[in-house]
């Protein structure tokens, strides 16, 4: 392990990587054209190791989750390979991934109201969850599921189990979900957007949770997310995406203080922190990001890049270690945001239109006008 | 301990002092909670705000943060007058507001306008985005003096092309929309803009540029926000003062260093260590405080202290006595009777 930054406790990575995913490509055919949502992903995850993935909407974070669960609707077109213990998933039918999901594989939701169901108590569905992959008996399979309830935190576990799911809080929904995760000890747990539905409190509840079974289980875990604190609380790798593919993997010290895509840079540079006094304008990145329908050739980033050059819309620039074996990124000029480079020096802030507000100011103040208005008013009132 | 005012570089820093533009004393907003069956009786309320009372100075911005069910929502709309107050007083400019019809309060609102949240349904999405900034206009008939011209410069001044003036709504993204939003706001000059939570629908890249927008807009036209959101870490990049918020209360309130430097109360406390911050290396020294539990049904608050179920400093006084929101010797108001202030970040 090769990690720039000493403070970083290096993770887990001996042995084999527990899940290997190569190239993996998802097309979604639609009345517009063909959606290129994920164009080619590449990343492992080890024992024990925690993988955030970060984003924005739209650039197939979560599509990527979906496809190695093998949860994607029948339309779409997956290609390239989820190596799960060197067997590659996405070729193996739905039954047989079957045996995997919720087994060796598990995941997490976003949204715990809609990955519960409703008409049966959560203590039932913890019961069932086990009963699918293990052969024991009813009482022990809710014994287990009151246990499970119980190391994520949910007090007074063996009455709660026998709760429907709207008895619970949001936050004690999604610990019970986390516990669905835990029941059969999978190899890799997916959590996708785990704490974005819920209140502050409530998520540093559930990453005290997450926590712990990272701690408590040798489970690879792959965190997807839009926030980047909650990521630089728990990952050990950070992988970047935009407009479907990774731009930037490495460690998450290397990804936060030596950025060397300009998106990411851009991305961190345009976050209000908290412990940031806030005299400084944020740096917001211009533009939207590309449409996955009609990509242009070169760099998806280009158009909102304040770094690009004509190179840039003629090559896409293909994932390559900047900084270390560890450290790779997506970008023609990598090498120019080495060292400690702001994100106020490569992007622009200044955001309202002088111009236009002068030009405002010179069609006449409505001060005036607001106060005939009034007085009109008034008058009509009387009469 | 009382290093307030850093390097100023915000030029609206103003720590309480300047001219009071809105004053909300005793505010007070229940909902009534029906009870299902054929016969709908009221079976109780909702305490949604109780006794809510802050000053809103000319050219600053007073954030309102508190997690979902704190009232920070209604607290706004009962400012507006969109869903009148229970009890209590708001006055604009030293008038009151409470209690005046609709007509009355058209002139009012005038200087007193809002943004929504969602920028996908505050939008009309029948009539061209030209049309939406004009509404404003032509209803207080402002419209003929230059209308029009108003509505191109308006739309460059959020950031937006005036050509694209005849598109709808659904042609933009979630940003842009954002935009259009605020030039609505902005048609009619106000003077007090209430942002309800104007930027948790975007994505940080797109959420960066609307709140610079703000603030520049804020320096140029001598604007007063009333900046309602849960995300802290916004809050304390765009506010002056800051009031948190617990079940319908405010908990603490102060100049925006005090709160986040020094805050004291303990909810406070637990909601700021809970923020998680994008620096690896300060993430990992960071102590946590993780609540117990969860926030108390808004229909039966718990008596004295509303925060005690969850706190980890409660004492029998804290059931008896509701603790006052007044400086303790804190420098800022606090409601807590065992207020200390401790540094988190």
């Amino acid at each position: 392990m090769a990690t720039t930054l000493p403070d970083q406790p290096a993770a887990r990575t001996a042995g084999v990587p527990v899940l290997e995913v190569k190239d993996l490509t998802v097309e979604f055919p639609t009345d517009d054209g063909i959606v290129h949502a994920v164009r080619g992903v590449n990343f492992t995850l080890h024992p024990g190791q925690v993988l955030g993935i970060v984003g924005e909407s739209g650039s197939g974070k979560s599509v990527t989750s979906l496809a190695i669960m093998g949860l994607l609707p029948r339309s779409a077109r997956i290609r390239g390979e989820v190596n799960y213990r060197g067997q590659n998933l996405v070729k193996l039918s739905d039954k047989e991934q079957t045996k995997f999901r919720g087994k060796q594989i598990a995941m997490i939701f976003q949204d715990p109201m809609t990955s519960l169901n409703p008409v049966y108590t959560v203590g039932w569905q913890l019961q069932e969850a086990i009963l699918a992959h293990q052969d024991i008996g009813k009482d022990k399979a809710w014994a287990r599921a009151v246990e499970l309830l119980d190391i994520v935190g949910i007090p007074n576990a063996p009455e709660r189990a026998k709760n429907y799911p709207h008895e619970f809080s949001g936050g004690m929904r999604q610990r019970a979900v986390i516990a669905m995760a835990m029941t059969n000890d999978p190899d890799v747990i997916i959590a996708d957007e785990p704490t974005t539905a819920l209140d502050v409190t409530v998520q540093a509840q559930v990453l005290d949770t997450l926590r712990r079974v990272q701690e408590n289980t040798s489970a690879g875990i792959v965190l997807i997310t839009h926030d980047l604190g909650v990521v630089a609380s728990m990952a050990h790798r950070v992988l970047v995406m935009y407009a479907g593919k990774p731009v930037e993997i490495g460690d998450t010290d290397a990804i936060y203080y030596d950025p060397r895509m300009p998106y990411t840079l851009g991305l961190l540079g345009s976050l209000p922190r908290l412990d940031d006094k806030g005299n400084e304008p944020l740096t917001p990145i211009r533009g939207a990001p590309p449409s996955l329908i009609n990509l242009p050739p070169g760099c998806p980033f280009s158009p909102r890049c304040p770094m690009s050059r004509p190179h840039c819309d003629a090559e896409e620039p293909p994932l390559r270690s900047v900084a270390g074996v560890d450290h790779v990124a997506a970008c023609h000029y990598a090498e120019e945001l080495a060292g400690d480079v702001a994100a106020a020096e490569v992007f622009e802030t200044a955001e309202a239109d002088s111009q236009a507000i002068q030009h405002l100011d010179r069609l006449g103040n409505l001060e005036q006008a607001k106060a005939e208005a009034a007085a009109a008013e008034q008058a009509e009132d009387r009469s | 301990m009382t290093q307030t005012t850093p390097q100023a570089a915000g030029a609206s820093q103003q720590n309480g002092a300047g001219e009071t533009i809105l004053e909300v004393t005793n505010l007070v907003k229940h909902y009534p909670l029906m009870g299902g069956g054929v016969v709908r009786r009221r079976i109780g309320d909702v305490h949604a705000a109780c006794d809510l009372t802050f000053q809103l100075h000319k050219g600053e911005t007073l954030g309102l943060v508190g997690e979902s069910g704190c009232g920070k929502s209604t607290t706004g709309k009962a400012i507006l007058q969109l869903s009148p107050p229970t009890s209590g007083s708001v006055k604009f400019q030293g008038e009151e507001l409470v209690g005046k019809t609709r007509k009355q309060m058209r002139g009012i609102r005038r200087d007193l306008q809002v943004v929504f949240q969602d920028p996908y349904a505050s939008l009309n999405p029948r009539i061209p985005v030209n049309d939406i900034v004009a509404e404003p206009l032509i209803i207080h008939g402002l419209y003929k003096r230059q209308g029009k011209e108003r509505v191109r410069e308006l739309l460059t001044v959020v950031g937006l092309n005036p050509e694209h003036g005849n598109r709808y709504a659904h042609e933009f993204s979630g940003g842009q929309r954002q935009r259009i939003g605020i030039a609505r706001a902005l048609a009619l000059e106000p003077k007090v803009l209430v942002l309800d939570e104007p930027v948790s629908a975007l994505d940080v890249s797109i959420q960066a540029g609307v709140v610079n927008l703000l603030e520049e807009l804020q320096g140029r036209l001598g604007l007063s926000y009333v900046f309602i959101a849960h995300d802290l870490s916004v809050v304390r990049h765009i506010c002056d003062r800051v009031a948190v918020m617990y079940l319908g209360k405010i908990v603490e309130i102060g100049p925006r260093d005090h709160i986040y430097e020094r805050a004291s109360h303990p909810y406070t406390q637990a909601l700021l260590s809970a923020v998680p911050i994008p620096d690896p290396k300060l993430e990992r020294q960071r102590r946590r405080i993780v609540l117990e539990g969860d926030v108390p049904s808004p229909v039966n608050p718990p008596s004295g202290c509303r925060f005690r179920t969850r706190c980890w400093k409660a004492q029998d006084i804290c059931a008896e006595q509701e603790p006052a929101l007044v400086d303790r010797g804190q420098g800022h108001p606090v409601a807590c009777h065992f207020a200390e202030p401790r540094s988190l970040l």
